[in-house]
């Protein structure tokens, strides 16, 4: 109903080929993007911007690079974290080495830098495939991350080790270090993300995408049918470690502000992998998809513990119980009985946990966290089991349903 | 510069032969538990294709549970058992909950899966005996702790009793293990199993009763390295880089092989530090442990893409 496409008629292939088929995407989107770019930097606070808005661009950033190179070239990748250093450690060398050097142009160009690595680390995968292949990105994760620790030089020879973010200017107005807004930060994020988006998908719909989807699928096929599989995962590796490097530099120049090395420890690999996978390998919305949720749900379940959902305002109460009677009901849309039952319960849990608190129960934040750990486990097998092509897969059931609710066929 | 790469670390060896003896015991000591940890790879991936990402945080899992019960005043040997009681529910627990719906997905999602089992098992460990490091209870389990100093080449060389014990129980484990697998019908079970999905199938085997026992046994392997590791580092979360390095030694030795996780265990046990004490700290300034092990399998798979004893890919179209 929501979804009707009867009267949207395609009379030419260009028609049939365009990005959104169905005008109620294009509507979706044009919502979507109305709500990143106009409502949400009006309204969010601070601590929205810090732990949801920009966190979830970048990460969602770091899955979409993961996934050109898994989820389109089917060479897995367990060295996200580290290519995401290069970046950051690339910006971070030329805004010091060229302290007039644009800021945008830094970390764009820092993107190169994680590309060329990426390529060397990628050449093995010509002879290396499958999970055999996942131990030259790890030999890449942990070598990097030892050598951001030892090469001082990367870290002009500080004496705590850790790049610091200095304040950068463009135009007279701060947009990276501590003196930098937050709306700034966030505005330059999301014209990035956005901007890489647009290639991205541009590119995995075209000839080189192709190509990549053809090595994925099977590799020895595609060289008989004519590619040059050399050409196509190399390029899908500089492709990918580009977009992770920007990720990266993003991640420390507009988020966190400084780095250790750690920080880009395997860890760091492994939840922008747990993005790509629970968002759909494959798919491009699908990182935004999984950043929302594997971001977003500590930052959710953590507010649960500290606020008192009795005591929330109406409007927040109502918005609590809406986005869980939503999910229900898209899943109910998509004959997902499992899914049904796992957001009610969820939505009871919640409301139990805060009938305990009225009660005078508080749990205390070790132990919070410790049960936020297990709950973002259970929730991943949960999600593969119901289902395994991620939540990109998820959306295009409900959508096809949801074309022709209220019939079930 | 050349000197200093290719002449003076093997110099020095020839100057100290004690300490180099001691150097390679050392290495043999953690390569023997990084065999360990494979095997327990090696076991579960045969029988199921399940590259299982768990194995090295069950290790962690399992010297806390340990270690968790005997503080609640269990004797020692009494939470032993019971530590494998808990190893074998969470066996039956993640194929009855994690494996059995997934059967049949693609490698990378059954992968995905055992992370999450990780993340789980991390929060469950946490909330339950709490995150702060512990001490593996060596003294009640009777496991040795001196040293004994031998004197070769008019050098030193100690050995630490505990490592010596680690050595001769992991050795028995191994032959155990390999008796099992060849001289007992379950043993061939999981080994028809792992050559052919289909075939044993069709023959009775029961893919259910299998899968909960490689990750029985896999959870046995666990618990002996955790005490063995535990013993030595103290039981804490940060065990859990240890299966980090299981993955090398698998890439190495081949993912199907069990000779092969012994074999690349012990290669990379003593290679990484044999080039730690004479390459690593006097030119790269130390800490190449984290990823000598990852280069030299890298290496190694360029020459031979299916590892040292791996099984022949083949690629037909």
């Amino acid at each position: 109903m929501l979804y009707r496409t009867a009267g949207q008629f395609k009379t030419s292939y260009t028609a049939d080929q365009a990005l959104f088929p169905v005008r109620q995407d294009a509507v979706l989107l044009g919502i979507v993007l109305l709500l990143v770019w106009v409502v949400f930097p009006l309204t969010a606070s601070e601590f929205a911007f810090q732990t949801l808005l920009i966190p979830i661009l970048i990460y969602a950033l770091a899955a979409m690079g993961l996934n050109i190179l898994t989820g389109f070239a089917g060479q897995l990748s367990l060295g996200t974290g580290a290519f995401m250093g290069v970046g950051a450690y690339a910006c971070y060398k030329m805004v010091t080495i060229f302290p007039e050097l644009n800021p945008i142009v830094a970390i764009l160009l820092s993107g190169i830098f994680s590309a060329g690595i990426g390529v060397a680390f990628g050449i093995p995968s010509l002879r290396i495939k499958g999970f055999y292949l996942a131990i030259a990105t790890l030999a890449a994760q942990f070598f990097l991350v030892w050598l951001f620790e030892k090469w001082a030089w990367l870290y002009n020879y500080n004496a705590s080790g850790a790049i610091q973010v200095p304040n950068l200017d463009m135009f007279g107005l701060y947009v990276s270090g501590p003196q930098a807004e937050s709306v700034t930060e966030y505005y330059i994020v999301l014209a990035i993300v956005t901007l890489l988006t647009v290639v991205c998908i541009n590119l995995t719909r075209g000839n080189l995408g192709r190509t990549w989807k053809a090595t994925r699928d099977m590799d020895i096929a595609a060289e008989l049918i004519g590619i040059n599989l050399m050409k196509s995962k190399l390029t899908a590796f500089a492709v990918s470690s580009y977009v992770v490097g920007v990720a990266g530099a993003l991640y420390v120049f507009m988020w966190k502000g400084a780095a250790e090395p750690n920080v880009f420890d395997i860890p760091l690999s492994f939840q922008v992998l747990f993005i790509a996978i629970i968002g759909g390998l494959g798919s491009i919305m699908g990182n935004y998809l999984g950043a929302i949720l594997i971001v977003g749900l500590p930052v959710v379940l953590g507010t649960a513990a500290d606020t008192r959902i009795f005591e929330m305002s109406a409007l927040a109460g109502l918005l609590w119980l809406a986005g869980i009677l939503a999910v229900a009901f898209l899943f109910w849309v998509a004959r997902n009985l499992w899914g049904v039952a796992a957001a009610l319960g969820f939505g009871a849990a919640m409301l139990l946990y805060g009938y305990a608190q009225t009660q005078g129960f508080r749990a205390d934040s070790a132990l919070v966290e410790h049960i936020n750990t297990m709950i973002v486990g259970a929730l991943i097998i949960f999600f593969l089991i119901i289902e395994p092509h991620g939540l990109n897969q998820l959306w295009r059931l409900i959508r096809e349903k949801l074309i022709i609710w209220p019939f079930p066929h | 510069m050349f000197a200093e790469i290719f002449i003076d670390p093997w110099v020095d060896m020839f100057a100290a032969p004690d300490f180099l003896m001691q150097v390679l015991w050392e290495g043999l000591v953690s390569g023997i538990l990084y065999a360990l940890i494979a095997l327990g790879f090696v076991l579960i991936y045969r029988s199921s294709r399940i590259f299982n990402f768990a194995q090295g945080i069950m290790v962690v899992f399992a010297a806390l549970t340990l270690v968790g019960l005997h503080a609640m005043g269990v004797p020692a040997w009494v939470s032993v058992a019971l530590t494998l009681g808990v190893m074998f529910v969470l066996a039956v627990t993640i194929e009855r909950v994690v494996l059995r719906p997934l059967v049949g997905q693609p490698d990378i999602i059954l992968f995905m899966a055992t992370i999450g089992i990780t993340l789980f098992l991390i929060g469950l460990g946490e909330t339950i005996f709490g995150g702060e490091n512990k001490v593996m209870i060596t003294g009640d389990l009777g496991i040795p702790t001196g040293d004994t100093v031998l004197e070769p080449f008019g050098g030193l060389l100690i050995l630490q009793h505990l490592d010596i014990t680690v050595v001769i129980v992991a050795t028995l484990l191994v032959i155990a293990l390999l008796a099992f697998l060849n001289y007992t019908q379950m043993g061939r079970a999981i080994r028809a199993l792992g050559d052919d999905h289909q075939a044993a199938l069709s023959v009775g085997i029961s893919l259910q009763t299998i899968w909960v026992l490689v990750w029985f046994i896999a959870g046995i392997i666990a618990l002996v390295t955790g005490i063995a590791w535990g013993a030595r580092a103290g039981v804490s979360f940060a065990l859990e880089v240890i299966a980090y390095k299981a993955l090398p030694v698998l890439m190495l030795g081949g993912l199907e092989s069990i000779t092969g996780a012994i074999v690349g265990g012990l290669m990379i046990g003593v290679l990484e530090k044999l080039f730690e004490i004479y390459w690593g700290q006097p030119l790269l300034g130390g800490n190449t442990e984290t990823w000598f092990a990852f280069v030299l399998a890298l290496i190694v798979l360029l020459f031979r893409p299916q590892g040292l004893f791996g099984e022949r890919i083949i690629e037909r179209v």
